[in-house]
C-alpha cells in the first residue's frame, strides 16, 4: 500500500512528464481502438450487405452452378425440386436463373450475364419489384447497379441490344429497356449483371420451371434437404472468399496496432530509463532507509502501470464521445475509395465490442507493465551507497 | 359467276406458274455444296478484321479436304506467325508457338468465342451438319443482288440444337452461289451477314473470292476473308489432319 500511494505521489510530481506519457498512451488506445473497431464495423456491414442482398439464408445450387467458371453458367440450370418448390411458395426463398449474353451499348460488344428473378420476392433485399412497371411485353425490363451502368454508359430508360441463347444453344436477340439504375454496397450483384423478371428470361432461355440457384430467407428455421442436383451451400461457404479477403486487409490493422503500441512503449521505455538515471539519488535513499531493491523495483513498475490506468481513463473521457459519435454518423469514405478492388461502402460505421475494449486495454496495459520493468533491472545490480553517490553502474 | 371463276382460274395458274419457275429449296443448297465444297486443295488467305482499336491483317495457308478437315497455318503478321489450328469434324485444336508451346482444344462454350478476334466465332467454322438436316429450305423469291439475279432461299431451323434459328440466302441463279446470307436469331433479329463481295472460275465452277462477314450487333466494318490463291486437287498427306502435325 506504501508503494502504491508512493508510486502514485511520484508520478503526480512528475508533471509535464507525466501527462505527455498520458496523452501519447491514450492516443494509441484511443486510435488502436477506432482502427480495429473500423474493421470489426466493415466486416459487420458487408457481411450483412452480402447477405441481405445475395445470400439470404445459404442458398441451393445447380449441381454444374460454378460462378468463378463463366463456362459453367449456360449448363447450371434445371427445374426446380419438390420441396423447394414448396418452399418458394411458402415464401420462404427464391428462384434465380442466370445466363450469358452479351449487350452491345456504345457500338461495343459486353460479356454479362443475365439474371432472373421473381419481382414479387422479398428474400433478397432487390427493388426487383419496379420491374413490374413496364407494361410493354414486347420490352425486356431490366435494373442494373451503379457499377454496371458506370461501365457500360447506361441510364434508367436507355434500350440496349442484347444477344443470348437459349437452351438448345439457338441464338435470340433483343432489346432490354433499363428500368432503373441501382446504388447497393454489394459488388456480387452489380458487376457485369442485369436482373431481370423470372418468367420473362424463362421464356427468353425455353426453360420454363427451371433456374441456377435458389436463395432461402435468412430467418428461416429449417434448412431443407439436399438432393444430387441441388446443393446446400452455407454462410460459410458463400462468404468464404469475402473473410479470406478482409483478412488480408486486416493485416494493414495489425500493422498500425504495433506502430501504435509501439510509439506509445517508445515514450514510456523513454520516461522508465530517464527517470532511473535522473532519480538514482532517491533510489539510494529508498534503500538506505530500508527498501530492498525488489520493492524499488516494484516502485518504478507500480508507477509505469498507474501511468497506463490513467491513460485508459483520459482516453475512455475524450476517446469514449468520440467513437460513439464515429460509430453513430459513421466515416465517410472519399469517392475514390469506391472503385478500390475491396471498399464499396460509402460510409463505415465502426463497430466496437466489448472484447475489443477488454483485449486492447489488457494488451496495452500488460505492454506497458513490461515497458516499465525492463529498465529497472539496472536497479538489481546497484548498491545503496553508489546510488547515494549518484553512481549507476 | 363467270368473272369469279376467271379470277379464281388465273390465281391457281399464276400460283401453279409461279412455283415452277423456281427450284425446290433442297435442289440449291446441294448446288451450292457441289460449288464450295472443295475435295483437296491447299489456299493462301488474307484475313482483314476491322476493329474498333483500327484494321488487323492475317495472312494464313490452309489445307482443306472436304467439309470435315482443314488445317490453318498463320504466317503473318510476326505476332501471330506459327500460330496454327486443326479442325477434324466438329472439333478444333489450336497451337500456340515457343515460347508457350501448346495444344489447347476448342470445346463447348469456347467454340463460341471468335476467331482471331474477327467476326467469325470457332462455331461458325466448325458447323458440319448438312443444312438440310437443321432447317427447312425454302425458295421465297428472287431478287437482284449487285446486278446478279437470285434466288431467295429461306432457311428455319427444324431441330433444336441450332445455333441460327433462321437463314436467308441470295443465291447466284446462274453460279450458284450464295451472294448473301443472312442469319437471324429466334425473334428474327439479325445478327450476322455474310456477303461475297467478289467470285472467280475455279476449274469448272465459281467460288468466292472475297468475303465479308459482318456481326450485326456490333457497328463495325466486319471482317474481310480474302482468298488469294487456291490449288485444285493438291496432294495433301493424312498426316497434315492430325494433332502431330500442329507441333511440327
Amino acid at each position: 500500500m506504501l508503494l502504491l500511494k508512493l508510486a502514485f505521489r511520484n508520478i503526480t510530481h512528475a508533471g509535464v512528464r507525466t501527462w505527455l506519457n498520458i496523452i501519447v498512451l491514450s492516443f494509441a488506445f484511443v486510435l488502436i481502438v477506432l482502427t480495429e473497431g473500423l474493421y470489426d464495423g466493415m466486416l459487420q456491414q458487408v457481411r450483412d450487405a452480402e447477405i441481405d442482398s445475395n445470400i439470404g439464408g445459404g442458398q441451393f445450387w445447380q449441381k454444374d452452378y460454378d460462378p468463378y467458371n463463366p463456362f459453367s453458367i449456360e449448363l447450371s440450370h434445371s427445374e426446380i425440386p419438390a420441396n423447394l418448390k414448396m418452399e418458394i411458395e411458402k415464401g420462404n426463398a427464391t428462384a434465380v436463373l442466370i445466363t450469358s449474353a452479351s449487350i452491345f451499348p456504345r457500338n461495343h460488344i459486353q460479356s454479362v450475364q443475365f439474371k432472373g428473378i421473381d419481382p414479387d420476392q422479398k428474400i433478397v433485399n432487390l427493388p426487383v419489384y419496379i420491374l413490374k412497371n413496364e407494361t410493354d411485353s414486347s420490352i425486356i425490363p431490366g435494373i442494373i447497379g451503379s457499377r454496371m451502368a458506370k461501365s457500360t454508359g447506361l441510364q434508367a430508360d436507355d434500350i440496349v441490344s442484347a444477344r443470348w441463347r437459349n437452351i438448345n444453344g439457338t441464338f435470340d436477340a433483343g432489346d432490354i429497356k433499363i428500368i432503373k439504375v441501382i446504388n447497393t454496397e454489394v459488388k456480387s450483384i452489380d458487376n457485369d449483371q442485369i436482373w431481370i423478371p423470372l418468367k420473362k428470361l424463362r421464356d427468353m432461355m425455353q426453360a420454363p420451371q427451371q433456374a441456377t440457384l435458389i436463395i432461402l430467407n435468412k430467418n428461416i428455421s429449417e434448412i431443407p434437404i439436399n438432393n444430387s442436383e441441388w446443393i446446400f451451400k452455407d454462410h460459410k461457404y458463400l462468404l468464404k472468399y469475402l473473410n479470406e479477403n478482409i483478412d488480408r486487409k486486416r493485416i494493414y490493422s495489425t500493422f498500425m496496432f504495433v506502430l501504435l503500441i509501439g510509439m506509445a512503449l517508445l515514450a514510456v521505455f523513454d520516461t522508465q530509463v530517464l527517470a532511473i538515471f535522473k532519480r538514482r539519488k532517491e533510489i539510494g535513499t529508498l534503500m538506505a532507509l530500508g527498501m530492498t531493491k525488489w520493492d524499488v523495483i516494484v516502485l518504478y513498475t507500480l508507477e509505469g502501470c498507474i501511468m497506463g490506468i490513467l491513460s485508459f481513463i483520459a482516453g475512455f473521457l475524450y476517446g469514449f464521445p468520440l467513437l460513439t459519435y464515429l460509430a453513430k454518423k459513421g466515416i465517410v469514405l472519399p469517392q475514390i475509395i469506391e472503385n478500390t478492388q475491396f471498399s464499396i461502402l460509402r460510409i463505415l460505421y465502426p463497430k466496437y465490442g466489448l472484447k475489443l475494449y477488454v483485449l486492447t486495454s489488457l494488451i496495452l496495459f500488460i505492454s506497458v507493465t513490461i515497458v516499465s520493468f525492463l529498465p529497472t533491472h539496472r536497479i538489481t545490480k546497484l548498491k545503496p551507497s553508489d546510488a547515494l553517490k549518484g553512481k549507476l553502474t | 359467276m363467270n368473272k369469279f371463276f376467271v379470277l379464281f382460274a388465273s390465281t391457281i395458274i399464276f400460283t401453279i406458274t409461279g412455283f415452277a419457275q423456281f427450284p425446290s429449296g433442297s435442289d440449291v443448297l446441294k448446288k451450292i455444296d457441289k460449288n464450295l465444297v472443295l475435295d483437296k486443295a491447299i489456299s493462301y488467305t488474307t484475313m482483314i478484321i476491322h476493329g474498333r482499336s483500327g484494321i488487323r491483317m492475317i495472312k494464313s495457308k490452309s489445307w482443306i479436304e472436304g467439309k470435315d478437315k482443314a488445317f490453318v497455318e498463320y504466317i503473318d503478321p510476326p505476332r501471330d506467325k506459327g500460330k496454327k489450328m486443326l479442325k477434324l469434324r466438329e472439333q478444333v485444336w489450336l497451337y500456340f508457338p515457343e515460347p508457350t508451346d501448346r495444344i489447347i482444344t476448342i470445346s463447348g462454350h469456347m467454340l463460341k468465342q471468335s476467331v482471331m478476334g474477327s467476326d467469325l466465332s470457332y462455331e461458325d467454322i466448325t458447323e458440319n451438319r448438312k443444312l438440310l438436316d437443321m432447317y427447312d429450305a425454302n425458295v421465297i423469291g428472287s431478287e437482284k443482288i449487285n446486278e446478279s439475279n437470285c434466288y431467295v432461299v429461306m432457311l428455319t431451323g427444324k431441330i433444336e440444337n441450332i445455333t441460327y434459328y433462321r437463314r436467308k440466302f441470295w443465291v447466284d441463279k446462274e453460279r450458284w452461289l450464295p451472294l448473301k446470307e443472312e442469319r437471324y436469331a429466334k425473334s428474327g433479329k439479325p445478327l450476322k451477314r455474310i456477303e461475297l463481295l467478289d467470285v472467280f472460275r475455279l476449274e469448272k465452277r465459281w467460288y468466292p473470292k472475297r468475303i465479308l462477314y459482318h456481326d450485326l450487333m456490333q457497328n463495325g466494318d466486319g471482317t474481310e476473308y480474302i482468298i488469294e490463291s487456291i490449288i485444285l486437287h493438291a496432294d495433301i498427306d493424312d498426316s497434315q489432319f492430325t494433332k502431330a502435325a500442329l507441333k511440327k
